[in-house]
């Protein structure tokens, strides 16, 4: 567990890369229950204008916490956390693709002993998440 | 997409109750690996008095109640052009295998965008004692005709 009080604005506290496959999506679908056929059929997503298939936001917004909850060393230290889907991150059938996660102090609020962590997730150079923030209460 | 779904407040969901299985499938499927959410032992010595579910775990009881606003009759919302725009998790206490929880949607925000339409849906969440537990906030975007 990170101590509050040698946190400052601006610290990267997590940095992870995640390699998603076919697999991870439909894994994801049977866990979560989210079957669109999006997320597992070539034919379906590219009729929708989409590149192909593409992993779930929810994956991708689940995953992306991961850092921080292990930081942090409690998912119960999550109090809160948004996130906005801003580009779909392509799952290419043979080779997957890589998402990286980079987890920083972006706000820190002493009398709750709170951390606002600001995640930027990126997938082929772009970020695919806009305005990523979870609040992280410390004891 | 009808404006008059502001404000809409639908009937709570049937408890779900969290098994500690379908937590540890769960965090394995978004790639979790504190043993908080997979080791009983680790949860109590954590203090809790189970396992722990991962920070987007609500989604799973979320979904129930925005299966309701798509199926409502007079919603007129094509779930072939729904876009997931944001989503937001808002704690009171974590969840804990062994909890049961129900959800109760209210469409809290209708907007316009030209020919796309902006719903907000807010799903509050609480345990078996009616307290607290999350709120799952979902702006969902529908496409209109290009």
């Amino acid at each position: 567990m990170p101590e509050f009080d040698t946190l400052a604005v601006g610290d990267v506290v997590a940095e992870q890369s995640y390699h998603l496959t076919r697999d991870t999506l439909v894994r994801y679908a049977g866990a979560s229950g989210d079957f669109n056929p999006i997320h597992y059929r070539d034919d379906i997503a590219t009729s929708v204008g989409l590149p192909g298939v593409i992993a779930h936001g929810m994956l991708t917004m689940g995953l992306a916490v991961q850092p921080v909850v292990d930081w942090a060393g409690d998912p119960a230290r999550v109090a809160d956390y948004q996130v906005r889907f801003t580009r779909p991150v392509v799952v290419d059938p043979a080779n997957g693709a890589d998402v990286s996660v980079v987890a920083k102090v972006g706000q820190l609020d002493a009398d709750a002993r709170a951390a606002r962590i600001d995640l930027t997730v990126t997938f082929a150079d772009a970020t695919v998440l806009g305005k990523a923030q979870v609040r992280v209460t410390f004891a | 997409m009808n404006p008059e779904l502001q404000g809409r407040t639908f009937a709570p969901t049937s408890p779900y109750l969290v098994g500690r299985e379908k937590i540890r499938e769960f965090a394995r499927a978004v790639l979790a690996t504190n043993p908080i959410s997979f080791d009983v032992e680790a949860a109590h010595a954590a203090g809790h008095a189970d396992l722990v579910a991962p920070p987007t775990f609500p989604v799973v009881v979320q979904e129930q109640t925005l299966a309701q606003l798509l199926a409502e009759p007079d919603a007129g919302i094509d779930f072939s052009r729904v876009v997931h725009g944001d989503q937001r998790f808002s704690y009171t206490r974590p969840v804990v295998a062994g909890d049961e929880l129900t959800a109760t949607l209210t469409v809290t925000s209708v907007k316009s965008l030209g020919a796309h339409a902006m719903v907000t849906a807010e799903s509050v969440i609480v345990g078996e004692d009616g307290e607290h537990v999350v709120t799952a906030v979902s702006t969902l975007v529908v496409r209109g005709d290009e």
